[in-house]
């Protein structure tokens, strides 16, 4: 288990990351914002794009 | 061999996917549709790709880059056919009506004049869904006059040109429940109910899966709705009618399965995976674009219009 910390750029909580990858989605628990995980070393998270009208399965 | 995996947002089912990838060793690459770029006459490193698993989030982005690979020869799963087929509704259940796959009675019209016609004839409740979309994005139902023509004046105001495609669908008195199943080639490997006291039955609303048996029945609707829209990994959307038994409600080609996995227990990633490598190594064939007319001769390669007949008018 890998644990990685950051924090969140919308309002500056600290987020607990476990067996994150790149490219995924971390809610902030603090303000509930949709954070992308963007690279793992060093650790940095970024607001996530907003949910487009074609996306799905 | 060489696979590639196409995405941007990594959803539980992609980072699956990964680790499905990483446990069988495959030698993979993978591809942000963000970053990605085609010169369209110059395939270059993505020619050394032997399939790529189309994961995008994004419908459109998913539909371009595989047509792209497709036409350079490198197959994908899904066949971009395929997402054009399942990626539109309207296009989903002319397939499925050309094949004779049972459905809910499905009516178009293109403009809400015509639409209000339409779902007069066909009858309340109805329910309205945008031609593409997921995620129970935008479904309307509509159970009377006011309420139709109160979301067909909205839906033409504020959508884009494809929110005056009306979809219109019979709405069917389901058990508090749909079914989706997870079909692979020509075999339904499993199958989950979605249970919702709402009437959008969708995990991605909330529905709570449980082990739905798959029965002779419900592989053979399953397998013949895959087929009709072109083949390949699809999860099946079924609809149970009191009367007339499963229908299918839509087809998907980008399968979310984070309830279906847990629950029923089967390594759909997996699956997924193994039949990417299958496609890779060139045992499935995925390649034949359906024939719009079966049975005929395949059209020549010149024009079939006589163009003599056609005389220039002064």
């Amino acid at each position: 288990m890998t644990t990685l910390t950051a924090n969140c750029p919308e309002c500056d909580a600290t987020l607990t990351l476990i067996d994150v990858v790149v490219g995924e989605i971390v809610v902030c628990p603090d303000c509930g914002v949709d954070l992308e995980v963007t690279s793992l070393d060093p650790v940095t998270v970024e607001v996530a794009p907003m949910e487009q009208e074609d996306w799905g399965e | 061999m060489k696979v590639g995996i196409l995405l941007s947002r990594i959803r539980v089912e992609e980072k699956w996917l990964l680790e499905a990838l990483e446990k069988r060793g495959v030698d993979y690459e993978r591809i942000d549709d963000r970053e990605a770029h085609f010169e369209l006459t110059q395939p270059g490193p993505w020619s050394q790709l032997d399939v790529v698993l189309e994961r995008s989030i994004s419908y459109a982005r998913g539909l371009y880059a595989t047509h792209i690979l497709n036409a350079w020869g490198v197959p994908t799963v899904n066949m971009a056919h395929v997402a054009a087929t399942c990626g539109d509704k309207l296009v989903s259940s002319a397939a499925l009506a050309k094949a004779n796959v049972p459905q809910p009675r499905i009516k178009a019209a293109f403009t809400p004049e015509s639409a209000l016609a339409a779902i007069e004839e066909l009858g309340y409740p109805v329910v309205l869904k945008p031609v593409v979309g997921s995620w129970g994005r935008l479904l309307s139902k509509i159970n009377d006059r006011d309420a139709a023509e109160a979301v067909l004046e909205h839906k033409e105001t504020l959508g884009s040109y494809q929110h005056s495609i009306y979809y219109i669908q019979e709405y069917i008195k389901k058990p508090g429940r749909d079914i989706r199943a997870f079909v692979v080639g020509d075999q339904t490997v499993c199958a989950i109910y979605r249970s919702s006291a709402h009437w959008i039955t969708n995990t991605a609303r909330s529905g709570q899966g449980s082990v739905c048996p798959v029965t002779p029945e419900l592989n053979e609707i399953c397998v013949n709705a895959a087929k009709a829209v072109g083949g390949g990994v699809l999860a099946v959307d079924i609809l149970e009618d009191p009367d007339r038994g499963f229908l299918v409600n839509e087809v998907n080609h980008t399968m979310e399965f984070h309830a279906l996995a847990p629950v029923t227990g089967v390594d759909i990633a997996g699956v997924i995976v193994d039949y990417t490598l299958a496609v890779g190594r060139r045992e499935v064939n995925v390649h034949p674009v359906v024939s719009p007319f079966p049975g005929s001769a395949p059209l020549a390669g010149t024009a079939p219009v006589n163009v003599a007949a056609h005389p220039v008018l002064n």
